[in-house]
């Protein structure tokens, strides 16, 4: 980090909760940053705060010099002096502070607080959150019975100090389930607890940490995360919300999680993968984190006015991501909480300005894309092209092999006399009688006004762009055979040649097109692996006639096909067009008259003529050659499967200008370069413009104060259900005080000496006590510490939206564990879709494997973001979420309750309970209550339970086609071997323990 | 229970408070705790007495032309098809028409003068006009979004940024519903007349809100809300017993846990389960009279505009706060004249049938009913249509608090810019929450820790003129 500044007189308001509790001991110092500032924003700033337009009397709480210097309200270390103190003790309602009618009144304790804050020095602070990072000492437990972690010694510390007796030690059962939760999103089989239960060893908790931190499913389930930080989605947000292909970036951010990869690269790859020395493929996905924004294509949409939307958007989602820090204000005006400027809010957009992009889309198209060969892919192209060089192989000796039997053929032919005489139909020539249906200018010239081939006119064509002729559906279409080629004669102007010319035939469709030349004809351009579509390489000679002949076989058109229609394209230039037809011969006529000629009578061309049409035409070569193209046919299909995604691509910056109050009409600002928050320091790049990944570089340097805080609060918010510092989506001023900072701030060091390594970190905090106690509060902490605060417990809370899917799935065995790969659609209610336009919708639910993918996976439609996913607070995506919100509704209830996917799940685990759970009812509730909670029923659950299968089971026996209806519900195939009664009865016990709370819960 | 609500500064937890003890039976364990999380959500206090309970939003997507609608611009006719002066539109935003000549349009409509109170409308609305006297027109309305996803997102959250609260889910995080067996916000959406132009549900999303607050739709094929019916085979008593028990052994966990996210789950069943009985109660409407039905012009089921409307008066009887009937077909970039004709051929039965409706049962005076679309349309032509305009058109509002027979506001003498008492879609929002008993400057949530205004920093003011 070069020349941090942090102003000693800047300090940001803060609006917090009011100043914790008990956490102000009386036997500890007071601290500006965590107890005096809460209360001076919270009651104080609105009136003297740093908003310089709306300052009373002169006064800014804000700032020490202004408070201290000659009379001033504060005199550190005298209270009594203080003008200060005597206004917030002061009854006379003239004098009193904070002004009745603020109805912002102090507490009593709040009062006592700024008093002995004075007392002690009244002393400011920097706001922590940028202050250089420094490892604190490791705090000295007395009590500890055994040797701490450092993150006990921590929070043992604090628990001491406030004489709180931390929750005890979670059970196993608690324990396995929870950390299969954090770290997989998945809960563990009954078979997983039972091993870590009855595994007696030292180290029991350590193998299990290291088998869920190494299984696939940890990168799946830190993705959720952060995918909600990036805002990645699966279609483009604005208007049509069209889908746009960016699976692949998802697939980089799940390996990176599994692979381990350090943060510092994780970060520096998605700013600024491209400029990466040599970027490798994945380098490139990564990229694609610059394009995860919202876009549009919608009509009357200005390109300037959205570039600076796309704009405000990264710099908003940047900045939260891997700064913890919330820009979004200072589009318009300085912000008013934290050190940013408008300034600093342009010139770090502007170090993305040089993306290539549009302010308007069109076409569904978000380029640049590149085409990634997933796994999957690389797997069948490899193997074909194997195939492919294995039969190369054969084509040198089986040409060999043939041309010793080249004296053979030709006799034969020569024996067939006659009958290998060409026979040619013309279908055109002098005049368009063909019948049928004629489009384009059908230009016949004469001999005088250019060169003609046969008859007495040519047809001639001339354009600056795309320009053609064609008729179709001729009365008499010509009926394929084999042998039979079309052909038509062509004249090239030597001056002004087309770019490219085509020959097209219609059989009831034109998707078949050979074509010579430049690639401008892009109509009906296809791959070459789609089958009506051939190139045929350069343009044929010019200023001579010359015949094109196309076997149709070669367009894709079947033997027994009939074809009604030629069209005769160019692009640009001049070209005369004379007879077209078709030809039927085994031999072409030049073979022909070169076959009568002895072997040694032939010019070289002739023998050449007549050897290459003998290996054109002869069996086992055209056999072998057939097998090539289709082998290269297939291959190529393959690669052009490989899904795209959208890339970063750096072009020549464009120009940024601050924006007067956020107005991309405003061109009156000031232009900026590229340079990171002016309080937080210089890039000192002055030879040329910094780049993304100059940012990159400077976010990962190891001085840097926010990127490793910022990230070690959000780990350690997933593993305790809040962070240290509770607004893991703000570290700035508006922010809340970390519960212990000094923790935070060890986790920070240790986190970037480790090299950025997240597992370390991980296992780190999960090897602590702190993180294995039990979540309930025990009651002395419900009063004192609601928020869990000093972290004497753990938390508990409600699982996000997709693993209370993957549960479900998981629990009934429906799961399928395959890691990547395309957006899924699990099912979904009809007509959802209904209000998108652009193109209209119809949403179809994914058949066999894909229909039972984790919820990583489902296909994120931002405007309309499955109803599932919804009901249980999944963000839309469109903004950075470092917080999901955990609410508790009826709609969840309906959900969990009626949702087809958990009726099928509920239907599949019931025939699971009937397969594996026994033989007796009661046994089998115990699996099937088990399977869902990890635990065994106590009695009164396991009663309910069975009370509730014997009534539906008497219920279904009298009404089997109700049975019959609840066991199909899904794609899963029916256990018809099983009695559908008891399915239906024991569906309803599944449905039961799917739906229990503890089912979705992490304790 | 409901003038409670305005009397008392955290109704919403009294009303969650009493709901749980009705209904859950599991006894009140741990409710102190759970009241805790609830009071810390809780709305800032109601500030003033309401003039209406609930709001009734007739969103017109896709920006209805004012110009053949309700404001009436005779000096368009004198210019059609002559250049637009330069003066008004020059540096102004402007969508499809870019780049292009600007030419007025005339107006494609007669307008006629309606009512007591001679309100000027267009005769496109033969019924909604025998209203004029309970509309107030605002003339003077201006945006900042100029194409329809934008608008939207800005008319319905006051920002054009996603992931911002929307208005329904202010009102009901505000003042929370008058129902215990319906989503206090609901939404209902229809389309016809015009090319239909996408919505989002960033448009009724509760944003940084809790989700609880987010509008629920209601569809009118299918099951009318989401997962409400229960899966084949399993009959309303199935479905109570497993009800039952899931809540029996979620209260039996709890007594080991004590955890109050326990006691709102269950609470959330047994709301869940009512739901499957009210909604679609609520959605069938084949037992209104038939006078009822013709009145509104509807057949249930048809998924019309007018059907939206009946749905609307029977979700504002059973105590739904916030209601917003999307209809979708007012985007007319050509043929606004035949356009702007059908789509309101399309609307007006139902539109006036409401009024009517809650007119006699005594229910207008409560609720607040907002008729207008995201934008208006140039004074320009766009071949025979007209483009999206931003910098003056119209909505009316009906109903409790507002001075019917009153047009507000005007724009210039072209329909380009609103030149007087002009109306921002930021003071529509204050002027809303005002009648429901909210001042929007003290309207906030705890949001990233600070105190966030609902309604945005940007200043607004209650547009008193028009209140009654």
């Amino acid at each position: 980090m070069r020349s941090l500044e942090v102003l000693k007189c800047c300090f940001f308001l803060v609006v917090l909760l009011p100043a914790s509790r008990s956490a102000i001991a009386a036997d500890r110092p007071v601290r500006f940053n965590r107890d005096v500032r809460p209360v001076l924003t919270d009651k104080c700033f609105a009136c003297h705060g740093p908003d310089a337009e709306t300052v009373a009397g002169d006064l800014r709480l804000d700032l020490s010099d202004s408070v201290t210097s000659e009379g001033g309200v504060i005199v550190p270390g005298n209270p009594e002096g203080s003008e200060l103190v005597r206004r917030i003790f002061s009854n006379d309602a003239e004098e009193m502070m904070p002004p009745a009618e603020t109805h912002k009144p102090l507490t009593q304790t709040e009062r006592e607080l700024l008093r002995r804050w004075i007392a002690e020095g009244s002393e400011y602070e920097a706001h922590w959150a940028y202050t250089p990072l420094q490892r604190p000492a490791l705090p000295e437990v007395t009590n500890a019975t055994d040797a701490l972690s450092p993150v006990d010694q921590f929070i043992d510390r604090r628990l001491m100090e406030e004489g709180i007796a931390p929750a005890p030690l979670a059970d196993r059962i608690t324990l396995i389930r929870r950390l299969s939760f954090d770290l997989t999103g998945l809960p563990p089989t009954p078979q997983e607890v039972d091993e870590f239960v009855n595994d007696l060893s030292d180290d029991a908790y350590g193998k299990l940490v290291n088998r869920l931190l190494e299984s696939s499913h940890y990168g799946e389930r830190m993705a959720i995360y952060w995918l909600d930080l990036v805002r990645y989605a699966d279609t483009v947000g604005y208007h049509g919300d069209q889908d746009v292909s960016q699976f692949p970036y998802r697939d980089y951010v799940i390996d990176s999680f599994n692979d381990n990869k350090p943060y510092d690269q994780f970060l520096r790859e998605q700013l600024a993968g491209d400029l990466l020395p040599e970027a490798t493929i994945v380098q490139q996905v990564a990229s694609g984190y610059n394009r995860l924004n919202q876009t549009t294509e919608e009509g009357g949409a200005q390109a300037k006015e959205y570039l600076a939307i796309y704009f405000a958007d990264r710099v908003r989602n940047v900045s939260q991501v891997f700064m913890g820090a919330t820009m979004g204000c200072a589009q318009c005006h300085d912000h008013k909480y934290d050190p940013y400027t408008m300034r600093d809010f342009y010139s770090l957009g502007a170090f993305f300005a040089d993306l290539e992009e549009q302010g308007k889309y069109s076409a569904r198209a978000r380029p640049p894309e590149i085409q990634v060969p997933i796994k999957e892919l690389q797997q069948q192209i490899a193997a074909l092209d194997e195939k492919l060089a294995e039969l190369k192989a054969q084509l040198v000796p089986l040409r060999q092999k043939l041309l010793d039997a080249q004296k053979e053929w030709e006799a034969e032919v020569l024996a067939e006399g006659e009958e290998n005489q060409e026979v040619e139909t013309v279908w055109i020539n002098d005049a368009q009688d063909t019948g049928g249906e004629t489009s384009g200018t059908w230009d016949f010239v004469s001999a005088e006004q250019g060169p003609v081939h046969s008859g007495d006119k040519s047809r001639r064509q001339s354009s600056n762009e795309l320009v053609q002729h064609f008729f179709m559906g001729a009365p008499n279409p010509v009926t394929l055979s084999p042998g039979l080629r079309f052909f038509v004669w062509v004249h090239l102007d030597p001056e002004n040649p087309p770019k490219a010319i085509m020959l097209q035939l219609n059989d009831g469709s034109w998707e078949h097109r050979a074509v010579w030349g430049s690639d401008d004809i892009s109509f009906g351009r296809r791959p070459e692996s789609w089958a009506g579509y051939r190139r045929f390489g350069s343009l044929p000679d010019t200023g001579q006639w010359v015949r094109l002949e196309i076997d149709p076989a070669e367009l894709g058109i079947q033997t027994e096909g009939t074809v009604n229609g030629m069209a005769f394209t160019q692009f640009g230039g001049l070209a005369y067009w004379d007879e077209a037809g078709w030809g039927t011969a085994k031999v072409p006529r030049n073979v022909a008259d070169a076959l009568k000629l002895a072997s040694n009578e032939r010019t070289e061309e002739q023998s050449a003529a007549v050897r290459e049409h003998y290996l054109a035409t002869v069996e086992p070569m055209v056999e072998l050659k057939t097998r090539i193209a289709e082998t290269e046919t297939e291959r190529n299909a393959v690669e052009a499967s490989a899904p795209t995604t959208v890339v970063s691509k750096s072009v020549a910056p464009r120009e940024i200008r601050i924006l007067p109050r956020g107005n991309w009409m405003d061109d009156s600002g000031d232009i900026v370069e590229p340079s990171i928050p002016a309080f937080l320091g210089d890039l000192n790049i002055r030879e040329r413009r910094a780049t993304r990944l100059d940012l990159a570089n400077w976010l990962c340097e190891s001085e840097n104060p926010l990127t490793s805080r910022v990230m070690v609060n959000r780990l350690w918010s997933l593993l305790f259900g809040r962070g240290i510092c509770q607004s893991v989506d703000d570290l700035g001023g508006q922010g809340t005080f970390p519960s212990n900072p000094d923790l935070l701030d060890w986790l920070a060091v240790e986190f970037v000496e480790s090299g950025w390594d997240i597992k370390y970190l991980i296992r780190t905090i999960v090897m602590s006590n702190a993180y294995q106690r039990s979540s309930r509060p025990i009651p002395e902490l419900k009063s004192a510490d609601p928020d869990n605060d000093l972290f004497a417990r753990q938390g508990r809370f409600r699982l996000d939206a997709e693993m209370v899917r993957d549960v479900a799935l998981l629990t009934s065995g429906l799961l399928v564990e395959k890691v990547g790969g395309e957006s899924v659609k699990p099912y979904q209610p009809a007509g959802y879709y209904a209000q998108l336009n652009f193109p209209r919708r119809e949403y179809a639910a994914n058949e066999g494997d894909d229909q039972y993918r984790r919820g990583v996976y489902t296909h994120w439609q931002r405007t309309f973001l499955h109803p599932m996913l919804k009901a249980f607070d999944a963000p839309s995506r469109e903004e950075c979420t470092a917080k999901r919100s955990r609410s508790n509704t009826p709609l969840q209830a309906l959900t969990l309750l009626n949702d087809p996917t958990f009726v099928e799940a509920a239907r599949v685990l019931a025939a699971r309970i009937m397969r594996e759970g026994g033989e007796h009812a009661d046994d089998q509730i115990n699996w099937a209550y088990r399977a869902a909670v990890s635990r065994s029923p106590e009695t009164a659950v396991a009663d309910e339970l069975k009370s509730l299968f014997e009534r539906h089971l008497e219920y279904f026996s009298d009404h089997p086609s109700e049975a019959k209806a609840l066991i199909t519900e899904g794609n899963a195939p029916v256990a018809t071997d099983l009695n559908a009664v008891e399915l239906a009865a024991w569906t309803s016990v599944a449905r039961v323990v799917l739906n229990l709370h503890e089912t979705i819960t992490r304790y | 229970m409901k003038s409670s609500m305005f009397l008392n500064p955290s109704a919403e937890c009294q009303l969650a408070r009493r709901t749980f003890l009705r209904r859950t039976g599991v006894g009140s364990i741990a409710l102190a705790s759970l009241m805790k999380t609830t009071i810390a959500n809780a709305a800032t206090p109601i500030h003033h007495p309401p003039r209406i309970r609930r709001v009734i939003h007739l969103c017109m997507a896709g920006g209805p032309s004012h110009l053949e609608t309700f404001d009436y611009k005779p000096e368009l006719a004198k210019h059609d098809g002559q250049p637009m002066p330069e003066s008004l539109t020059k540096g102004q935003p402007i969508a499809q028409l870019q780049g292009q000549s600007l030419k007025v349009l005339g107006p494609q409509h007669e307008f006629a003068r309606y009512g007591e109170s001679d309100l000027q409308m267009s005769t496109v609305f033969p019924r909604t006009s025998a209203h004029a006297d309970d509309l107030c027109i605002i003339k003077s309305m201006h945006t900042e979004q100029i194409n329809h996803d934008p608008a939207h997102t800005f008319f319905n959250t006051g920002t054009a940024i996603s992931g911002r609260p929307s208005m329904g889910a202010w009102v009901l995080y505000g003042l929370g519903a008058e129902t215990e067996e319906l989503p206090g916000f609901i939404v209902l959406t229809s389309e016809g007349g015009g090319q239909s132009q996408p919505i989002s549900s960033r448009q009724w999303h509760s944003g940084f809100l809790p989700s609880r607050f987010q509008g629920v739709q209601m569809h009118s094929t299918g099951s009318p809300v989401h997962y409400v019916r229960s899966p084949a085979g399993v009959g309303r008593e199935q479905q109570r017993d497993v009800v039952n028990a899931v809540s029996r052994i979620n209260s039996l966990r709890n007594a080991e846990l004590e955890d109050p996210e326990i006691i709102t789950r269950i609470s959330s069943y047994e709301m869940a389960f009512r739901m499957q009985t009210s909604i679609p109660e609520l959605a069938d409407v084949s037992g209104e009279p038939k006078h009822i039905l013709d009145l509104y012009g509807c057949t249930p089921g048809d998924g019309s505009f007018a059907s939206n409307c009946l749905l609307a008066r029977r979700l504002a009887e059973r105590g739904v706060r916030f209601i917003q009937l999307y209809h979708r077909g007012w985007d007319h970039h050509g043929g606004v004249k035949a356009g702007v004709a059908t789509t309101a051929s399309l609307v007006d039965q139902g539109t006036a049938a409401l009024l009517s409706d809650l007119k006699q049962r005594g229910m207008l005076e409560e609720t607040l009913i907002i008729w207008g679309g995201e934008f208006g349309r140039t004074p320009m032509a766009q071949g025979s249509g007209r483009d999206h305009h931003i910098k003056g058109y119209s909505i009316w509002l009906a109903g409790g608090g507002v001075r019917g027979g009153m047009a507000f506001g005007k724009t210039d003498d072209f329909g380009y810019h609103a030149v007087e008492d002009r109306v921002h879609v930021r003071d529509f929002h204050a002027t809303m929450l005002h009648l429901l008993g909210i001042d929007h400057r003290r309207f906030t949530y705890k949001y990233q820790g600070l105190d966030f205004r609902l309604t945005g920093v940007e200043e607004s003011r209650v547009i008193e003129e028009i209140l009654s």
